[in-house]
């Protein structure tokens, strides 16, 4: 008993207590040199850049479903506004990358008058440049960091950060739970993006932030390269995300958090502050979202209010259920799976499907289909596909759970026949 | 004996309805008592004020030497103060082991940051073997709570109660649903865990309050109706009345 049950309990190492990360880290890493090796910056071209972009930007989406795998699938919030927190992280990127850029732009133009330009000339250049299209021609306060590359990157973390702290503290204490708060966390990312919809929100209204994927001072160097930077930072900021998650549900955290989505009050009754871990939880999800968001936009090029909408929280909470909830690597493949179908089905390449008296064009057929899935998902397969490998795992050894294997009380037990 | 537990004067009443009218009880250090009475006489409603859950109208929750008052904290910082609470169904995490079970239960610090670094000590597992022996689980420290028998889980629970080490330990129907054998190891636990700290049972079952042997306390709408030993309270005509004469 002791051996079998002492394992149980005892700390291994990570790896060892999960095996699926090793395996993940393994294959991010192979598919990060084979997309490099088949670039067309770094290798023989197989890869267009546009694809590249579509694949870094792909792991980026996989980085925040799994945040939302974690505030949902283990710790039981279904936060319908992680989207928000993305978007903020771009907006808090994509502010610095316009401004650097428009102020070399500005500053060469300028440099061809008789004077040397004022300061003032300078900064009246970008604003006139970056606000033109909202009829405004001063800075406004929000950017008034945004000449900071380090403070822009400090906003990508505290801004969502701060935000779910406080949206969280607010909810939580509320002992707002379920679908209310489902509900409430889609107001707050209509209200977001409904506020950055207006001209006067200083964010260029719905045009948003544009320009993006070209690097301040960097021009000379193309697309191509800069679009395998980009997916290297993308894949790094998976690998590391996906560690500390496994780090945060693999300990007595994690087993806290479980129980938190399956029995609050019983967690309240065992002392623990339940509404501390959520807000842990909310805030840390947020972050590791604007971090996500902080490196998709760039190599999208635009973030603009859209992108903040409701309806994007609710595919990423889409992604993570077809997915399979409850197991990290689950959002993972969740999040690439159906954002590549998605992208091949809208992209016009997928072909008619003729029934003779209709003829289904997918580009707008798509949601349906994908709403199909949902529903699908939902009641035939909670598990999502990563429900597949434990059918692949129950293959592979009988899990008896440490119950006789025969009839006999002598018969072998499951651990001998592991081996 | 100093009292652990003092409630007195307490009143809480639910859109009119008076559950808990002017009620009164104390308990000692090492004291086991069984609460009794008909339905709707309280009893849950009783427990949820001790454990913060409900908040009375009026009256006062004592707590401990210091006299602290309950009635002001959170759920969570009462249970951490010291009240454990079994409910009547049994409430433990299914989808995690035995083990996991236990450890979440085993006294340490709450804190969330604390529990992030937290590392399971050889002293710590020890101590989960030492109570998986005692709820007689000791075989099953690795299987998912959700796979034990209904009996297994109600030990399980008062396993997890017994590693949260509680001063107060409030047991609403532990009998319930157990085989003869299961009840009799269940008497012999809350006895044994009284030694220690208060135990609180409440329970329907008069036989098996009477192997308890401690002293009883009957509630009916919402007060203390008699208390004193079993033989005591089953002989009070009142109480025959309103309870036992049915």
């Amino acid at each position: 008993m002791s051996e079998l049950s002492a394992g149980a309990i005892r700390r291994k190492p990570l790896v060892v207590q999960y095996p699926s990360l090793l395996i993940f880290l393994g294959c991010l890493a192979l598919f990060t040199v084979a997309v490099t090796v088949l670039s067309e910056g770094f290798g023989l071209g197989v890869i267009s850049t546009s694809f590249v972009k579509t694949l870094g930007k792909t792991l980026c989406l996989c980085l925040v479903a799994l945040a939302m795998d974690l505030v949902w699938g283990y710790c039981g919030i279904l936060s319908l506004g992680h989207m928000a927190f993305f978007g903020i992280g771009g907006y808090a990127i994509g502010m610095w990358l316009m401004y650097a850029r428009t102020e070399l732009i500005v500053i060469e133009s300028l440099a061809n008058q008789a004077l040397p330009p004022t300061a003032q000339e300078i900064s009246d250049g970008i604003a006139t440049q970056i606000f033109g299209v909202v009829g405004a021609s001063e800075f406004p306060p929000i950017w008034a960091l945004s000449h900071s590359l380090t403070l822009q990157l400090l906003a990508v973390v505290l801004v969502p950060g701060l935000l779910a702290l406080v949206f969280g503290w607010l909810a939580f204490r509320s002992r707002v739970t379920g679908v209310y708060l489902s509900i409430l966390t889609q107001a707050m990312t209509l209200a977001l993006s409904l506020y950055l919809f207006q001209n006067d929100s200083g964010l260029r209204g719905n045009n948003g932030l544009s320009g993006l994927q070209n690097l301040p001072g960097l021009d000379d160097i193309p697309q191509s390269t800069v679009s395998i930077w980009f997916f290297w930072a993308s894949a790094f900021a998976l690998g590391l995300g996906y560690l500390t998650c496994v780090a945060i549900v693999s300990g007595k955290f994690g087993s806290v958090i479980r129980a938190i989505r399956d029995d609050e009050a019983r967690v309240r009754f065992l002392g623990y502050p339940v509404e501390a871990y959520k807000l842990f939880i909310f805030t840390f999800t947020a972050i590791l979202a604007g971090i996500a968001g902080a490196l998709y936009y760039p190599q999208a090029g635009i973030v603009n209010p859209a992108e903040i909408a409701p309806i994007a929280s609710i595919y990423l909470a889409v992604w993570v259920a077809i997915g399979g909830r409850g197991r990290l690597y689950g959002a993972v493949i969740g999040a690439a799976f159906v954002s590549l179908l998605s992208t091949w089905f809208t992209g016009g390449q997928a072909p008619d499907l003729n029934l003779g008296f209709a003829t289904i064009q997918w580009v707008d057929w798509w949601t349906v289909l994908l709403g199909l899935s949902f529903v699908a998902v939902t009641l035939f397969a909670p598990k999502g596909i990563g429900g597949l490998f434990d059918l692949i795992a129950a293959k592979r050894s009988p899990d008896r759970h440490g119950a006789d294997l025969g009839p006999e009380p002598g018969a072998l037990r499951e651990k001998e026949a592991d081996t | 004996m100093s009292t652990l537990l003092e409630v007195s004067g307490v009143s809480v009443s639910f859109d009119g309805f008076k559950a808990i009218n002017n009620l009164s009880f104390q308990i000692g250090e090492r004291e086991l008592r069984a609460v009794i009475g008909p339905n709707g006489a309280g009893k849950t409603t009783f427990m949820d004020i001790i454990t913060g859950k409900t908040k009375p109208d009026q009256g006062k929750v004592l707590w401990g030497d210091k006299s602290q008052s309950l009635l002001a904290m959170s759920e969570s910082k009462i249970a951490q103060a010291g009240v454990g609470r079994k409910f009547q169904r049994p409430t433990v995490f299914e989808d995690q082991t035995v083990s996991e079970n236990l450890m979440l239960a085993l006294k340490k610090s709450r804190n969330p940051f604390s529990v992030l670094r937290f590392r399971a000590s050889g002293e710590d597992q020890t101590r989960v073997e030492e109570l998986a022996a005692e709820i007689g689980l000791s075989g099953a420290l690795g299987r998912k709570a959700g796979e034990l028998s209904h009996g297994q889980k109600q030990w399980l629970e008062i396993g997890m109660l017994l590693a949260q080490d509680p001063k107060l330990l409030l047991v609403d129907e532990p009998a319930a649903g157990m085989t003869p054998a299961e009840r009799e190891h269940t008497t012999d636990l809350l006895v044994e865990a009284a030694k220690t700290r208060a135990v609180v049972v409440v329970e329907h079952d008069m036989e098996f309050v009477r192997r308890l042997n401690c002293r009883v306390t009957v509630l009916h709408e919402g007060s203390v109706l008699a208390e004193g030993s079993i033989d005591h309270v089953t002989s009070d005509k009142q109480v025959i009345e309103v309870y036992l004469g049915r």
